[in-house]
Order: C-alpha cells, then structure tokens, then sequence
C-alpha cells in the first residue's frame, strides 16, 4: 500500500515537473524551414504505376518556429509540386508571416486541394504546452 | 599581440559585424522566391488594350501576373482589387510595373467583356484572352489549373489564385499566395525594381 502510495505521489510529481516544463521552457527550433523535397526517378516511378505521395494535404506551420515552406525538385522532369511549377533543380521557398489557413490547387491531391495552416507562435504557458502535445502527437 | 594589432583586429571585427548587419537588413520577398529563377514563357494573347499582348513587349518592367475569369465572384475580384491598391500605394514606381491578368475563361471572356471587368479595378491593368488551346498552353507552361464546374445552367471555374512575380529581365522571380494585402506586392515590387 505504502509502496502504490509513493508510485502515486511520484507519478503526479513527474507529470506536474512535465507539465511545468512544457508550459515555462522556452520554444526552440533549430530550422525554420519545413523542406519537402521530390526526390530523382519520382516522375518514373509515377510512370511506372507507383503512387508517390511526396506533400501531405495539411502542412502545419507555426511563426517564429517553422513558418517557412521549402520545396525542392532534385527529379530530371518538370513537376508540379504544391502550388507551383519547378524545373529541375529548382528550389521554392515561401515565408509566412501571419496565422491563417491558405489554400492551393494541388493536382497531387484526391481533394484538388493542399492546405497550409499557419498557427500563430505559442506565447503563453497554455499555448506552449498545446504546442508541444500537438507536435508530440503529430510526430507519432 | 601589439595595441596596432589590436586595433586592426578590432576595426576589421567592427567592419565584418557592419557589413553582417547591412546584409541581413535587406528587404525580404513577401512571396515564395524560386532559386534560380528561370525564363517566363511567352505567350501572344488578344489584350484588352486593343492589341496583341505579349508577355515579352513588358521586358523592363516588374510583370504581375495573375490567371482568372469575369464571372469570378471571389478570388479575383480580391485579387484585382489588391493590384489596384498596389498600384496605387507604388506611386509613380507604378509606371514600372505591369498588371496581367489572363482569363481562363475563353468563351465568355472577350477582350471587350474582360476589359470592362479589369478596367473597373484600375484602367492601367491589361486582360488577355484567347483560344481554348492558347489558353490552355500559357496554363500549362506556368503550371496553373483550371477545372471548369456545372453551376446550374451556367458554370465555373475552380482555378489557381497565385500571382507571379516577373522580374525585368524576364524571369519568373516569385510566386504569392492569393490573400497577401497590397503591402506586400508594394515590398516585393520595390525589391525586383531595385535588383
């Protein structure tokens, strides 16, 4: 009993430590740059019958941590990639600035659609834990 | 170490922080920026100027270029409305840029139609139509989709609203979102008329 009592009374102690620490240490980010990259033989492979699922059709940004998108085409071919049209070696880097939903034509979606959503930077103690779960759970 | 060679170590950390410092004030793109840039392809069109619009005739200039249609009830009229801002807002710096705006709409949008509908944004901007397969080819070259849908007896278009940024040496420098305030074509502008 005393036993289960002190795993209790630990167990709390380190959810509260936890939670203390998401909600107080400061965000970092060691890049602000979200990158997608199509990689080469992409455009054969999709010859070939092979879906190839590169973009997803929700990126989550956050400001002042990663709110800038990078999309990079390293394929031999022209491809439409997100909202725009990249030659070979091309790179197209795109900055945001403020928190809103936008919405591209995006061929490479069943929906048509690719929405970025662009949240705004986790300022207080609530919005960075939110931050941090919603990251956690995204990442599993 | 000798207070000489300090002091040259000291003036050349000071002129390397400075120059650091004027670098990273540059002005940054509002759009997304493409490195490297490449060629914008050309297209002939009919232009609501009354004569032949072709993108090249604009070398020198910064190029807007947007794709739309007249029957628009959301996107472009926002669209146009932001250039008319802009160009406002730009001044005289307006004289160097030009606003395109090509339909996607070959049936209904004749030169006349699309130029009363664009000229009601600001007179200086110049619509383009053309041919199903005209229009279709300057879509495809700039990777712009347009998807026509039943709206009852009439249709619509469920079309790419972002805007390209043509530099004045011809090349397609960046590509904005649709929803950016007139603020940021005016940063933008300014930077491709600089550079």
């Amino acid at each position: 009993m005393r036993i289960r009592t002190q795993l209790l009374v630990g167990s709390v102690a380190a959810a509260l430590g936890a939670l203390t620490w998401a909600a107080v240490e400061p965000l970092h980010s060691t890049s602000r740059e979200h990158v997608f990259v199509i990689p080469k033989g992409t455009w054969a492979r999709r010859m070939a019958g092979q879906k190839v699922e590169i973009l997803p059709d929700h990126i989550h940004l956050t400001l002042g941590l990663h709110d800038v998108l990078v999309l990079k085409n390293h394929d031999d071919v022209p491809q439409i990639f997100g909202p725009t049209l990249m030659m070979p070696g091309q790179s197209f880097t795109l900055p945001f600035d403020r928190p809103a939903q936008y919405q591209f034509a995006c061929t490479a979606h069943a929906s048509g659609q690719m929405t970025i959503v662009v949240e705004p930077y986790p300022s207080t103690p609530v919005a960075r834990i939110v931050w941090r779960a919603r990251t956690l759970l995204r990442a599993l | 170490m000798t207070h000489k060679d300090l002091r040259k170590w000291l003036l050349a950390l000071l002129l390397s922080v400075g120059v650091g410092a004027a670098m990273g004030a540059a002005p940054a793109f509002k759009a997304g920026v493409f490195d490297p840039p490449r060629p914008a392809p050309d297209f002939t069109l009919q232009g609501t100027s009354g004569r032949e619009l072709k993108l090249s005739q604009y070398r020198g200039k910064v190029v807007l270029l947007a794709f739309g249609y007249s029957h628009c009830l959301s996107v472009c009229p926002i669209t146009l409305h932001t250039f008319a801002q802009a160009l406002r807002q730009l001044g005289a710096a307006a004289a160097g840029v030009q606003v395109l705006y090509v339909t996607v709409d070959a049936q209904r949008d004749t030169p006349e139609k699309l130029k009363i509908f664009v000229g009601g944004f600001d007179p200086r901007i110049i619509g383009g139509t053309g041919t199903e397969s005209q229009l279709a080819q300057v879509r495809k070259d700039y990777g712009v989709t347009a998807t026509r849908i039943p709206d009852g007896k009439s249709y619509m278009y469920d079309h790419s609203s972002s805007i390209y940024l043509i530099d004045r040496a011809g090349r397609i420098r960046a590509l904005m979102p649709y929803g950016h305030p007139p603020e940021d074509f005016v940063n933008d502008v300014r930077i491709l008329q600089g550079g």
